[in-house]
């Protein structure tokens, strides 16, 4: 069976829920499908479908990038970490000081999104700083 | 009685050679058509005849081919000439994969809330080792695959 085979009921499925710039293509034996979701349900849909053909995520032969669609004018994130609270630093990277800290559930304000991994932000209190974008949830 | 002959005689022959010309481009197209069998690249592209003009439509896959084919078609006995409307589909742009320092500080980045995760990277490939809980490994891998990894070797046992 041919990767693209393989991960058939998965690029279907990002054909069929609106993902927009969807490209699937094959190279040294890995299949990468990139695409942009209009918002994280149907991010979290396609995981799961990746699921249903490779339950931990083991065989080595897909790279699932997708991203989600963000409107240019969201200005407020919630902090969605699993529980802690979230540093806020200096730099886009886990290496730069922290110069402040978001609540677990706390609405934020978003300054600019630096990268695909780190978002600029400012709490309540004004400290203004990078955070890891995958603990952030735009709203609506 | 002998002008009436004669001009039967001229009528037979005159639908005959008017008949005749009808199923022309018929044979033309046919003639085409074994030109597109022979050359797999020719597979998606398609023919159609009329008055001697051959009208290609379809994909191949680049412009050398497009153009080998309007040639190839031209030489074909009774085309007078070719509408060449064959499309070259636009290329698909390759992965991108990100270079070894920014990927390691990125999966660094990624994997750092993550305590029993150990992460290395060589050549693009992200080697995972230890454990986790099933309950956190989507997020984890959705977050290292949005790093432009060349690929993930994910040896992590799930609790």
């Amino acid at each position: 069976m041919t990767l693209t085979e393989k991960y058939k009921p998965l690029t279907d499925a990002a054909a069929a829920s609106g993902v927009s710039d969807l490209q699937v293509r094959e190279q040294d034996n890995v299949l990468y499908i990139d695409g942009v979701a209009p918002n994280g349900e149907v991010k979290d849909q396609l995981w799961a479908k990746y699921g249903e053909i490779d339950p931990n995520f083991t065989g080595g032969d897909l790279v699932l990038d997708i991203k989600t669609s963000i409107d240019a004018n969201v200005t407020k994130v919630k902090v969605t970490t699993e529980s802690s609270n979230l540093n806020i630093r200096k730099g886009p990277g886990t290496d730069q000081p922290i110069v402040g800290k978001a609540a677990h559930g706390e609405v934020i304000t978003l300054v600019s999104r630096a990268n695909e991994q780190w978002w600029q932000v400012r709490t309540a209190d004004g400290e203004e700083g990078y955070a890891y974008a995958q603990y952030l949830t735009p709203e609506a | 009685m002998k002008m009436t002959k004669v001009f039967l005689a001229l009528l037979v022959a005159g639908t005959v050679s008017f008949v005749s010309c009808k199923p022309k481009d018929a044979d033309v197209k046919a003639s085409v058509d074994k030109v597109l069998v022979i050359n797999p690249d020719y597979s998606n592209a398609v023919v159609t005849v009329t008055d001697g003009v051959a009208t290609l439509t379809g994909e191949v896959k680049d412009d050398a081919t497009k153009a080998a084919l309007e040639a190839s078609v031209k030489n074909v006995k009774g085309v007078k000439s070719v509408v060449n409307n064959t499309v070259v589909p636009a290329p698909v742009a390759p992965p991108v994969i990100a270079a070894d320092d920014p990927l390691t500080a990125a999966v660094k980045d990624a994997t750092k809330d993550y305590p029993g995760v150990m992460a290395t990277v060589k050549d693009g490939v992200i080697s995972l080792t230890g454990t986790i809980e099933k309950s956190k490994l989507v997020k984890l891998m959705q977050a290292l695959n949005g790093l432009n990894p060349k690929s993930i070797d994910n040896k992590l046992t799930v609790k």
